[in-house]
């Protein structure tokens, strides 16, 4: 798993990369009360505005960590946002996309230098 | 204003109970505690919550004469509610006015019920406003007529069903003292000024308490298991789904209170005589009706609408907008209020919500989103 410093992680499986909001990043949000996914298909260069997070107090945006296309969004969230506080970096995944440009990985910090990151 | 931040007599309180602070209105206060929004918002509806609010205003205002009347008859010339009919110890919820009708602050006014200090009368402003709004008193003040701010008392707030039990356990008095009404009395060996009032729509109290006993005073409450330690996040959404205005968001100098739909605190003899600033354009708003309507709103789907958001009708005509938005714990779902022309201000009218650029549906609903709960008395 990777981390992007907006504070998102990555999980890639050949060219498809799960994408969600880290463990940190939900704790400060608190409680989440609404998220608004992207469309199935959808293309996003990296940085796009890809998905929508609520919590009680304020919206955050969600960034395209990478480059691609929508190819499955987590529509349990639609319902029960609050699986993003329960399980960030897992049933609290946002989307899917294929990835178009593989090296924009490089950059991002592996768990290790993620932790640093946030302890600064 | 590059004034260095303010703390309250609280802070290192908030600090060892895990609160995460924030700047607001000049003062590091807390947002929220581990406990986190939800859970103190829910918490405040279920059992009792405590709130730091030394950060507001508070000031007496006293004529040289020793007369109550003199007092209130100088206040009056500022606020729109009746103050002269005041009873000692009796407290109301007024604004003070520019000269355009317009809202420069919402406060509480109360007369001290303590003997020998009935003359004296007690203004409670918001932290944001209240050098304007002392300012404003002083330039306005008549011969004889004095403004002593508070410079020495904390201010805290306990709500919710259960802060009866709690404070009553210290100061009996307290379980059966009307709302809207006050003591200046010793609790727990404290002196404090104790109002049954707040900005939860839940019973509760707000308490004046010497810098130097406020500490103690919070621990003691916090000592029940029933309490729980409030912050600002749950603050807001709490009034929020109350129906209650936030000064510089809801109400401020472009909204009159006719618009705000606050008539119910001027009483109906200043309705018709006047004689406060702004008196004009109040009447005027009371005679012809405003353009324009605070309402509530209740987004159909699950997204907030937050503060700013556009108020479309059902043709894609914009009509409003959104002053305070949110998630309403307790409501379980979205809950705003803005303001509309006045013809889309009706119950049940079918509104447009602009969110990210998309048109969501909405309506117009009666506030508040959760019942009040205050204390009416004994056989309620």
């Amino acid at each position: 798993m990777k981390y992007t410093e907006d504070h998102e992680w990555i999980k890639v499986d050949g060219d498809i990369a799960t994408v969600g909001i880290s463990i940190h990043a939900a704790g400060q949000l608190g409680d989440i009360v609404f998220v608004e996914l992207p469309d199935v298909d959808a293309e996003f260069e990296k940085g796009d505005d890809a998905a929508v997070v609520e919590s009680v107090k304020a919206a955050s945006e969600i960034y395209a960590p990478v480059s691609g296309t929508i190819t499955a969004i987590n529509e349990a969230l639609e319902d029960a946002p609050e699986t993003v506080n329960a399980a960030p970096e897992e049933g609290g995944w946002f989307f899917k996309m294929k990835l178009l440009d593989p090296s924009e990985l490089d950059s991002m910090m592996d768990a290790e230098a993620y932790k640093t990151f946030i302890a600064d | 204003m590059s004034e260095e931040i303010k703390r309250t007599k609280l802070y290192d309180f908030h600090v060892k109970h895990g609160a995460k602070m924030v700047p607001f209105a000049g003062y590091e206060m807390p947002v929220q505690y581990p406990l986190g929004v939800m859970k103190e918002h829910l918490h405040c509806r279920a059992g009792a919550g405590l709130f730091d609010v030394s950060h507001m205003g508070q000031g007496f205002i006293i004529a040289d004469d020793g007369a109550f009347e003199t007092a209130a008859a100088f206040l009056e010339t500022l606020v729109p509610c009746d103050v002269k009919s005041l009873e000692p110890g009796q407290q109301r919820y007024t604004q003070f006015l520019n000269a355009d009708g317009g809202i420069l602050d919402d406060l509480m006014v109360s007369r001290l019920g303590l003997e020998g200090h009935q003359h004296w009368i007690y203004v409670v402003v918001n932290a944001g406003c209240k050098d304007d709004d002392f300012a404003h008193i002083e330039k306005h003040l008549t011969d004889g007529v004095k403004l002593k701010i508070l410079e020495d008392m904390s201010l805290i707030a306990l709500q919710g069903p259960k802060a009866a039990d709690v404070v009553s356990k210290y100061l009996p008095e307290a379980k059966t003292m009307p709302f809207m009404s006050s003591l200046d009395i010793e609790l727990s060996g404290m002196w404090c000024h104790i109002s049954r009032s707040g900005y939860t729509g839940e019973d509760g109290y707000e308490i004046a308490v010497k810098h130097t006993d406020v500490v103690e005073m919070c621990e003691l409450f916090l000592s029940h298991d029933e309490v729980e330690l409030i912050g600002l996040g749950a603050r807001d959404s709490l009034r929020l789904e109350a129906g209650l205005c936030l000064y510089g968001h809801d109400i401020d100098t472009t909204t009159s209170p006719i618009e705000a739909g606050l008539i119910w605190s001027i009483q109906k003899h200043r309705r018709e005589e006047g004689g406060f600033l702004g008196a004009e354009q109040v009447q005027k708003h009371i005679a012809e009706r405003p353009p324009r309507r605070r309402i509530g709103i209740q987004p159909l789907g699950r997204a907030p609408a937050r503060e700013g958001t556009i108020i479309q009708n059902m043709k894609g005509q914009d009509i409003g907008v959104i002053t305070s938005g949110g998630f309403g714990p307790s409501h379980g779902g979205p809950v705003a209020m803005g303001y509309v022309k006045r013809r889309y201000s009706r119950s049940d009218t079918e509104i447009q919500l602009i969110i990210r650029g998309k048109a969501k549906p909405a309506k117009v609903v009666k506030l508040p989103f959760v019942p009040n709960n205050f204390y009416r008395g004994e056989d309620q």
